[in-house]
């Protein structure tokens, strides 16, 4: 069967598209915002130098050449300088990109560990008080922003207490292309934090997402029929109904991981973490338009890329999408 | 039941405003306590924030009105407070309790204008998407689709800076709120444009708008009439989780200093400033503006949750 | 072996409580099949429920009891009703697609119901799985074990099911609308496969259908349902040659007859009373085209001799 091939083809050329629209709007911010060459050498540089530097540049190219040259550059990890580093956006990604990844990746790991589990539990004992409890608790959760939470946990951890760093990311060891914090105690320390205040927001999101999809599931006619044969409910439970409660689920932990990228900008900011999303504040702020049309063009990517991927993931664990798994759908008619 | 003539089209209009305010609605709400507490609270925050002017202890606009020799003061209950400021005094010795009246009103404004910017949006795009079909229901719902994986907190900041950079710098501080309202509502539409577009799917096929075409009326023109209607419990479910998310996403945008400018007090840029101090001890000027945030938008989620089980027609 | 005395089953949304089966009694003996009809909404799912211990909350029993070879069955919980489940009540379920789990092969359902149910091994149970499948007629059973749900054809899936429900040996089938999801070139030959299994099995057979056609083929007695009581009640063939009460009359007159086109059918004017409807008389008779005063008043009895029943005042045998 080949169905999964022209799906495929449909998304990537829909991630193409999205990615050309951000590619435009990060493309149209460069070329209306300011001169260029104000930016590279001040205002008081003789004009016929400045004509010069503008052909030299391109500048005067008319506006589809230069789209695709920026393009072109783009993809070649290359946005010019940044306005108020005055260092080239790549190298200043390559030094943030490590913090942000590692943020996200230990508060995903804390999201999908709690938030799973605890979303099949509400589900399946709904009418307990205890689930009534994470539910009262998930909605506090949803409520609580993240940035409130990122305050609450400074001042009694790092204020109150002081067991815990307020901001940075401690030592980090470097790596050569990658500076991980992972590899020393106050590196460690420094994460926890940051990874417990960014993922507590996405976990009771899962939870929620869980426990809604896993009692739809638990409507559905073949758990009904599963329990009219008799069959324990803790096979119906966890290997009936979870298994098709985590097809929907992955697709929604994929952008779930996305929404973290996200979500750091604002725990980055509360504990000044060194890592993309302060980066880009800091640019938004500060109208540094290389360092935001970048950022716009990377964070684009990266969805496309992490949405790509569930739907591939989504035709691996269903039967029914999987092409492999059909070869008999012909036979045996009746 | 799909069999409706044209002429029974009034009582078809009303019948859901009546089904929305049946006694079904009013039983529910008042046999389930959290709703009402919501309610009360919502409408508390609500009245109070928007009759700041008379409301408010002080005046945190009147600069003339502050000292600052009643500077840093801690809330009256606690040693060094005073009970002329109920809830403390911030570094310029302005009245927390003021400030924070005044920063729900902005906060509840902002979220307002944006749910309202996002579900006209939504729901005309909706309607269109549902008419028209085609290519343009194509273009809306790969759009929705493609908004929809991108979070709405990237998706308002993102709008946010591409509209500061597309702007004169000078011109930041005056446009910040329609910007900030324009973003917020940018990142909510999706919902209401898939849902109404669902109904005005559902509506189109019946027979009474085919019977409508036959007799020479648009179908379009019959099927608004009973469309419309049909969207209001949703749409009503919708906006107010979506109220909640607007109120939340104001606060971080204003906490992330790319919201409402700094000098405007807002729930966020209050605990904005306020966290800064947060370190010297002062911890009031941050947390009270937080409590009433997570309050209210707590408040606000709650009741969206009942709405969405009182008017899900699944357990009717 | 079956005897349901008085069953009621209610709802209770929001402050109302709903009767959705009214004072429904009945009896199977070992081996029968007994159809029930009616149109939709007139409780026969419930009652198929209420008889197996499927109903969900906020649906519940609120009086009579249901005995199964001798023991009560309707206040079972926990341990004891998944006793019951499957092994002493198989059930089938309208659509074959949704009853079986899409993410599971065919196989592994089987083996897993009759591993964790009979206690016996996986090989055991594989070869038993095996000769379910051959004997419900599906070509190559071996290989097509382990292939999933939508790689079949409705009545194969179907097949699949009652192969599902068949594998505990049950002494008592409910089948709910089994082929009212399938196409129509394969209705009967599931019908005549649940009948000819059921009799392999020794298994009784609740049928449930709305469909006149699939009662006079499949079952030895009958009972139509109406709002959720039984208002008429006997042997097949009797009722369907004899119909007692107006509103079995009106349902034989809509079945297309086999042997010429007709012009039209004949339709029962109106429809049946919302759930929650409380009338004081026979609940048929705000539709029954022969209705008199009395009719309005009170609720008739079922009544009647040789096993052939019917709730109707003008039925000679009521007054």
């Amino acid at each position: 069967m080949t169905r999964l091939l022209p799906f495929m083809l449909y998304r990537l050329g829909q991630g193409v598209l999205v990615m050309l629209v951000v590619a435009f709007i990060s493309f149209s911010l460069f070329t209306h915002v300011g001169d260029p060459i104000n930016n590279m050498l001040g205002e008081e540089v003789d004009e016929t130098y400045r004509e010069q530097l503008r052909e030299d540049l391109g500048l005067n190219d008319p506006v589809p050449v230069r789209f695709i040259r920026f393009v072109g550059n783009a993809v070649q990890g290359e946005f010019g300088v940044s306005y108020r580093n005055s260092i080239p956006v790549a190298q200043l990604f390559g030094e943030r990109l490590p913090a942000t990844l590692e943020l996200v990746f230990a508060a995903a790991v804390i999201a999908l560990a709690l938030g799973i589990p605890a979303g099949v539990y509400a589900a399946i004992h709904r009418s307990r008080p205890s689930a009534q409890v994470i539910q009262i608790l998930s909605l506090i959760g949803i409520s609580l922003p993240t940035f409130v939470t990122g305050i609450l946990l400074i001042y009694v951890f790092s204020i109150s207490l002081d067991l815990l760093p307020s901001f940075g990311r401690g030592e980090v060891v470097d790596l050569g292309w990658w500076s991980t914090g992972f590899l020393t105690a106050s590196g460690l320390k420094a994460l926890v934090l940051p990874a417990v205040t960014l993922a507590l927001f996405q976990l009771t999101l899962i939870m929620r997402l869980v426990r809604s999809e896993m009692l739809e599931v638990l409507r559905t006619d073949y758990i009904r029929f599963a329990r009219a044969r008799g069959l324990p409910d803790r096979l119906i439970h966890f290997r009936h109904a979870v298994r098709n409660t985590l097809v929907p689920v992955i697709t929604i932990t994929g952008l779930q991981i996305g929404s973290l990228v996200a979500f750091a900008i604002i725990t980055e900011t509360v504990f000044q973490w060194p890592g993309m999303g302060l980066l880009f504040i800091q640019a938004v702020q500060f109208v540094d338009i290389p360092v935001m049309s970048a950022y716009l063009v990377l964070i684009a990517f990266f969805f496309v890329v992490i949405n790509f991927i569930v739907d591939i993931l989504y035709h691996a664990v269903d039967p029914r999408l999987s092409g492999t798994l059909s070869d008999g759908s012909g036979k045996g008619m009746p | 039941m799909t069999s409706q003539h044209p002429a029974g089209q009034a009582r078809r209009l009303l019948r859901p405003v009546a089904r929305l305010w049946q006694s079904d609605l009013v039983w529910s709400f008042r046999n389930t306590p959290y709703a009402v507490v919501s309610l009360a609270l919502v409408l508390a925050i609500a009245v109070t924030a928007l009759c700041a002017h008379w409301v408010a202890p002080h005046d945190p606009f009147d600069l003339a009105s502050f000292n600052i020799l009643d500077s840093e003061l801690p809330p009256a209950w606690v040693e060094g407070g005073s009970p002329e400021f109920i809830l403390g005094t911030d570094t310029q010795g302005r009245d927390v309790l003021s400030l924070i009246i005044y920063g729900a009103r902005l906060s509840l404004l902002v979220g307002l204008a944006s749910v309202v910017f996002g579900l006209v949006l939504g729901v005309g795009l909706g309607l269109l998407s549902g008419y028209v079909g085609g290519w343009v229901d194509a273009l809306v719902m790969r759009t929705a689709d493609v908004k929809l994986s991108f979070p709405a907190i990237l998706v308002a900041l993102l709008v946010n800076g591409v509209a500061r950079g597309f702007l004169p710098p000078e011109m930041h501080g005056q446009i910040a709120i329609p910007v900030l309202i324009f973003s917020i509502g940018m990142s909510g539409w999706v919902h209401y444009a898939r849902t109404v577009r669902g109904i005005v799917m559902v509506e189109r096929r019946k027979e009474y708008v085919l019977a409508a075409q036959i007799v020479g009326r648009k179908g379009w023109e019959v099927a608004l009439l009973h469309v419309l209607p049909n969207t209001m419990s949703p749409v009503t479910v919708i906006a107010t989780i979506n109220l909640a998310t607007a109120i939340l996403l104001e606060a971080t945008l204003s906490f992330l200093g790319v919201g409402v400018p700094p000098t405007e007090p807002s729930l966020g840029t209050l605990i904005k400033v306020g966290s800064e101090y947060m370190f010297s001890g002062i911890w009031w000027v941050t947390a009270f503006p937080s409590l009433l945030l997570v309050v209210l938008v707590l408040a606000v989620n709650l009741l969206g949750d009942w709405l969405r089980d009182a008017l899900n027609p699944n357990l009717q | 072996m079956l005897e349901v005395r008085d069953i009621h089953v209610e709802v209770e949304i929001r402050r109302r409580r709903l009767k959705v089966i009214d004072g429904v009694s009945l009896s199977l003996a070992r081996g029968e099949t007994l159809g029930i009809v009616g149109e939709s909404g007139a409780g026969k799912s419930m009652l198929g429920n209420a008889i197996a211990g499927m109903l969900e909350p906020p649906l519940h029993i609120a009086g009579g009891s249901v005995t199964l070879e001798g023991r009560r069955i309707d206040d079972l919980k926990g341990e004891e009703l998944r006793a019951v489940r499957g092994r002493r009540i198989g059930m089938v379920f309208q659509d074959p697609l949704t009853s079986l789990n899409p993410l599971f092969s065919i196989g592994d359902q089987l083996v897993e119901t009759i591993t964790t149910r009979l206690g016996i091994g996986r090989a055991e149970a594989r070869r038993r799985a095996i000769a379910l499948l051959e004997a419900t007629g599906l070509p190559d059973p071996a290989e097509r074990l382990g292939h999933y749900p939508h790689q079949f054809s409705g009545g194969m899936r179907q097949r699949v099911v009652l192969a599902l429900a068949l594998c505990l040996d049950p002494v008592l089938v409910i089948a709910d609308e089994p082929t009212t999801a399938l196409d129509v070139s394969v209705q009967a030959q599931i019908i005549r496969l649940l009948d000819r299994l059921c009799r392999e099995h020794g298994s009784a057979v609740i049928l449930i259908t709305h469909d006149m056609g699939v009662i006079a083929e499949a079952t030895e007695r009958v009972a139509v349902m109406y709002a959720g009581r039984i208002v008429e009640i006997g042997p097949t063939e009797r009722v369907i040659r004899a119909p007692r009460h107006p509103y079995t009359r009106g349902l034989m007159a809509s079945i297309p007859p086999i042997d010429r086109r007709p012009d039209r059918l004949a339709q029962i004017a109106g429809s049946m009373p919302r759930i929650g409807t409380v009338l004081p008389g026979c609940p048929f008779s705000p539709r029954c085209p022969s209705a008199v005063a009395r009719c309005h008043e009170a609720i008739p009895a079922l009544a009647g001799g040789n096993g052939h029943l019917a709730a109707c005042w003008l039925d000679e045998a009521a007054s």
